[in-house]
């Protein structure tokens, strides 16, 4: 299972992360490194274990339901970098 | 040749709870844009959300009305994308191990023919928010007031074989999740959506074709056009020899045709993994033994007993259980009127609908109370009031004069069936004349019609039509000894 | 009375209580502002303060935040040039206790971005630097509060612990660093990097301090959703438990190959210190010690891709001059945006989770995850807490190690394990090793803090190691 440039692109591609070509070379090789480096988990006896996504066995405690938030879009929509009338505003998406 | 459609729906129901899912931030429609959206919703760094307990409930409400598996753990995942509404670039959803599955939905057609529609799973998610792509012209805006609004996706296994099928499977669960509460069902503003999958195949035994999921379509009549469009496409697409293509297509309504979806061009690797802000979901047997226990009625099951226990004609029994507020109302009005089934089945259809129709109410807004419809009908029965004066009550009712005995006494309208009045009143009249009884007695039905009108005038109008003809006929028919003396 | 900064918090709270409340905080500020080779700080905390009651337990006490803390109106960087103009419109859940006992926040301590890294060289405001050595790491992640408190700038500061981000810069600094179990203090308003490790956790001038501060910021929060719900104890009156029977466990996977033979030496006098305070040292096996670094290094970056995708230039964050488009506007947001290093975990994590390879890494890692938490469970049948080096060195020089992630995920080798468990730890001062210190790492059970800082502050009672300072000639 090595990784190769094809590899990396399609990650960048899903993580939306612009690559310029002459990071694609070391970043390959860098990360074929960090991969080799936990390929250790390929030599191990897991087939019977169940996987644990959180520590100490947690569950969840749900909230009751009602709304405690109010109105703060004039502080939250000043965080961000373009807006207008009240919208968040991107570059236009076609469908 | 002949082709077989094969659908399968899925269906978002936005959940009636008063908070998001995963935040405090109303869950109400219409509001100003990003006014409804926490900072939760908007995805700052370090937020985090907590899960919305009444979702739970209403998920496994539905679960308990299919007859479905509630899971007693269940695992929130996070379904990763960029899209400018989805805020987190990733969506909170379940994927293995979904809060409901297996379940189960009777349907029937219109022809009266039941189909079962098994339901695959239906799970918790939260909504996106809203791409206002022709607000402005090189922009797109976002709104994020939806983000977070809690879904229940149901997806149903992919049983359904016709348009026609299709509607009818979504129409029932369109009831079902009104009737119980859990979804306010209003397509327009978007709380209950539905993305069809559909492919064709040869014959029944072949397998299944590679299908298309079409977007967008939020009306029943608008579901059953696009995938009855969908299944001619492919049709087409494969009898002209060409392969039909996986993907995600629109429904157009304007032009009446499905087509690609270019967004969603791209082979999409969701990465789906267990949330981590998330522990699992457990849902303890206490939960769901309450649910259980407040399960209402539910549709069919009191279709059933309108017909075979009420005895009420199925048309009736179908009407009254479109929707839970006009069965509701029936049913409290019954409750005040035992055995008057076909009759409360009648004014409950016919003139409260009517009147609802024009005021353009719903029957849960309805001016009048069951009871008071209740207590009319009793008068009615009692033959305190005739039928066509009942209707005038109940439009006096309407019309806000108050109940059915205030406006029965302000109009005077009280019958008089008590039988000594009657008898004293037809007794006079046939002493009064003489000719016309005894033409009535020598077999002259149509002069019978005179003495009535007679003791009617004698009465004011008030004699109770039907006691008075069957009084008036012992009357001369017999030798009235039989009968009560007047005095 | 300044002098209380380099006494501890016993000693700072009566002093502010003697001379004013602003006293303390002020000399911080003064000394963080000499101090400012060490490149500690990102920014100093300029917000007006509501005053906390007098009785309060920190009150007037300065402290430093890592600036992954949300800090309200006050500027929170995760030591990114993506968020560096983010002013938070809330407070973190450790933020507002520590406001609320009275503490009084002086700044926002520098961190590798995304508190991903082991040197703090991954910061776009620069690295910090050791105050034993300035030419050395001071580690990582929370470098600059372990800078801050060795250098007595600050009698304590916050740290987050994802895979040793607390302990290994405590180690490298000569401070005591604690890693609470996983939910006993919120998250909320800490900026994730991988979830479920995540830990906000103390560093101090010693155990004592910690526990006072732990009894502070621990304690259930709904707003976190993996917030423990369990009572929390009194850390400060346990801490006086004696040691005798204390069983330690000696994991022989700690002391591997990696270990430097200085550092190996202080631990084993360390250990030998705990023998002759009445602990009973046993070994103990660990037998899936060797697929911590592998799970952790697929486990946090999968969870960090996850985590750093709402930074996407819409709604906060840097966003990329004139956008041509939508897909123009992510992915050069988020290249510009973030570090080499943030970069290149965002795209592991990824190809971890991608189809046709999430069996294979995070499957198998989630796999690996419980095994390592279930070798613990078995030792902590046989023993009370496990010990063992913090890091297998003492602080390397900066650059070192910059161009080889092997190596510097080698220096997690022995922290990693804790946060894939949820288990509590901490770091405390042990020895010096060629001038610099190192640090002993205990573990303990779930929720078993008041064990484990009992177990410190019986060693810090009787060894002097906590209160060495930078500069001290031996």
């Amino acid at each position: 299972m090595s990784f190769d440039a094809d590899h990396l692109r399609r990650c960048a591609r899903l993580a939306r992360l612009a690559l310029a070509d002459d990071e694609i070379a070391p970043l390959e090789r860098e990360i074929a490194r960090m991969l080799d480096l936990v390929g250790e988990l390929h030599h191990a006896a897991l087939d019977a274990v169940e996987p644990m996504a959180h520590p100490l066995g947690l569950t969840l405690v749900p909230r009751p339901d009602a709304v405690t938030e109010g109105d703060a879009h004039e502080a939250l929509l000043a965080l961000a970098p373009e807006t207008r009338l009240g919208l968040y505003l991107v570059p236009k998406v076609i469908e | 040749m002949s082709w077989q459609a094969v659908i399968g729906l899925e269906i978002h129901a936005q959940l009636a709870t008063r908070s998001k899912l995963f935040s405090g931030a109303s869950a109400a429609y219409g509001a100003e844009p990003n006014t409804q959206a926490a900072a939760i919703d908007v995805g700052l760094p370090g937020t985090l959300p907590v899960v919305n307990d009444e979702a739970v409930r209403l998920a496994v409400t539905l679960g308990l009305a299919i007859g479905a598996r509630i899971a007693p753990v269940s695992v929130f995942a996070r379904k990763n994308y960029f899209y400018p509404d989805l805020p987190k670039g990733y969506q909170i959803s379940q994927y293995e191990r979904p809060v409901v599955a297996d379940g189960m939905l009777a349907v029937r057609l219109d022809d009266d023919r039941v189909i079962e529609v098994r339901i695959e799973r239906a799970h918790l998610e939260e909504d996106a928010g809203k791409s206002l792509h022709d607000a402005f012209s090189t922009q797109t805006g976002i709104d994020l007031n939806r983000a977070g609004v809690p879904l229940l996706e149901i997806v149903s296994a992919p049983v359904l074989h016709s348009p026609a099928e299709a509607v009818a499977y979504l129409r029932t669960m369109h009831r079902l999740v009104r009737w119980l509460g859990i979804c306010d069902g209003n397509m327009q503003e978007g709380s209950f959506r539905c993305d069809a999958n559909v492919s064709v195949r040869r014959s029944p035994q072949a397998p299944l074709g590679t299908r298309a999921e079409i977007k967008n379509v939020n009306s029943f009549r608008f579901v059953e056009k696009a995938i009855a469009y969908e299944i001619e496409r492919q049709i087409r697409v494969l009898e002209s020899g060409e392969a039909v293509v996986q993907e995600t297509r629109l429904y157009d309504a304007a032009q009446d045709r499905t087509r690609s979806m270019r967004s969603k061009e791209s082979a999409d690797d969701y990465r789906y993994f267990p949330d981590p802000d998330l522990p699992p979901l457990a849902i303890p047997p206490e939960l769901v033994a309450s649910v259980r226990a407040s399960l209402p009625e539910l549709p069919e099951a009191r279709r059933r007993r309108y017909v075979e226990a009420l005895g009420l004609p199925a048309q009736d029994a179908d009407q009254l259980c479109a929707d839970r507020d006009t069965s509701d109302y029936f049913e409290a009005v019954l409750a005040a009127l035992p055995g008057e089934a076909k009759l409360c089945a009648n004014w409950v259809l016919g003139e409260l609908a009517a009147a609802l129709n024009t005021l353009g109410l719903p029957i849960a807004r309805s001016p009048l109370a069951p009871a008071d419809l209740a207590l009319l009908l009793r008068r009615l029965r009692e033959g305190v009031i005739s039928g066509k004066q009942a209707k005038d009550v109940f439009a006096a009712m309407i019309a806000g004069e108050g109940d059915a005995d205030a406006v029965i006494a302000a109009r005077g309208l009280v019958q008089i069936s008590d039988e000594g009045a009657l008898l004293a009143a037809i007794d006079q009249v046939i002493a009064a004349h003489p000719a016309q009884a005894a033409q009535v007695r020598a077999g002259q039905d149509k002069v019978l019609g005179f003495l009535v009108g007679q003791v009617m005038k004698a009465t004011g109008g008030k004699a109770n039509p039907q006691r008075l003809n069957a009084l008036l006929r012992t009357r001369l028919d017999g030798s009235g000894a039989d009968l009560p003396s007047a005095s | 009375m300044s002098d209380a900064l380099d006494q501890g918090l016993r000693a700072c709270v009566k002093a502010a209580r003697e001379d004013g409340q602003d006293v303390l905080a002020a000399e911080a500020r003064r000394r963080a502002a000499a101090h400012g080779d060490l490149n500690a700080f990102i920014g100093l905390d300029t917000r007006t303060r509501a005053r906390a009651a007098g009785a309060a337990p920190l009150s007037g006490v300065p402290f430093a935040q890592k600036d992954n803390f949300c800090t309200a109106g006050l500027r929170t960087t995760c030591a990114s040039r993506m968020l560096g103009g983010f002013v938070p419109p809330y407070e973190s859940a450790v933020g507002e206790r520590l406001s609320a006992a009275g503490a009084v926040s002086i700044g926002k301590t520098n961190l590798d971005e995304f508190a991903m890294g082991s040197s703090n060289e991954t910061s776009h405001y620069g690295p910090v630097r050791n105050p034993w050595d300035l030419t050395r790491v001071p580690g990582g992640s929370s470098g600059g509060s372990a800078a801050a408190v060795a250098a007595g700038i600050v009698p304590f500061a916050t740290g987050s612990d994802t895979g040793g981000s607390v302990r290994q810069p405590a180690a490298f600094c000569g401070v005591t660093g604690l890693k609470p179990t996983y939910g006993r203090v919120s998250r909320w308003g800490l900026i994730a990097y991988a979830s479920s490790l995540d830990c906000p956790g103390v560093l101090a001038r010693s155990a004592e301090d910690c526990a006072r501060v732990l009894g502070v910021i621990a304690g259930h929060d709904p707003r976190d959703a993996t917030s423990a719900a369990r009572p929390v104890e009194d850390y400060l009156a346990a801490l006086d438990a004696p040691l005798a029977g204390l069983r330690i466990g000696v994991a022989r996977p700690y002391f591997g190959a990696g270990v430097q033979a200085g550092v190996g030496a202080a631990v084993q006098a360390a250990l030998a210190e705990y023998e002759r305070l009445g602990a009973r040292l046993v070994e103990i096996d660990l037998p899936h010690a060797h697929l911590a670094i592998p799970a952790y290094y697929v486990i946090a970056p999968a969870e960090a891709s996850s985590n750093l995708a709402r930074y996407d230039g819409v709604r906060f964050g840097h966003r990329c001059a004139h956008p041509r488009s939508l897909e123009d506007l992510y992915t050069r947001s988020r290249a510009e945006g973030f570090g080499a290093e943030v970069r290149r975990r965002i795209l592991i994590g990824t190809f971890a989770l991608s189809a046709g390879y999430y069996d294979a890494y995070y499957l198998s890692a989630q796999k690996a995850r419980r095994l390592i938490a279930s070798d613990f469970d078995a030792a902590f049948a046989q023993v009370d807490l496990i010990a063992g080096p913090t890091a297998p060195t003492t602080a390397f020089a900066l650059g070192e190690k910059r161009a080889d992630p092997l190596a510097m995920a080698a220096a997690d080798v022995n922290t990693v394990a804790v946060n894939l468990a949820g288990l509590p730890a901490l770091s405390i001062p042990a020895g010096l090793h060629a001038g610099l210190p190192v640090g002993l790492q205990l573990i303990a059970p779930a929720f078993a803090e008041a064990r484990l800082l009992a177990a410190a502050h019986r060693f810090q009672q009787a060894t002097d190691w906590h209160r060495r300072r930078p500069g001290d000639r031996p």
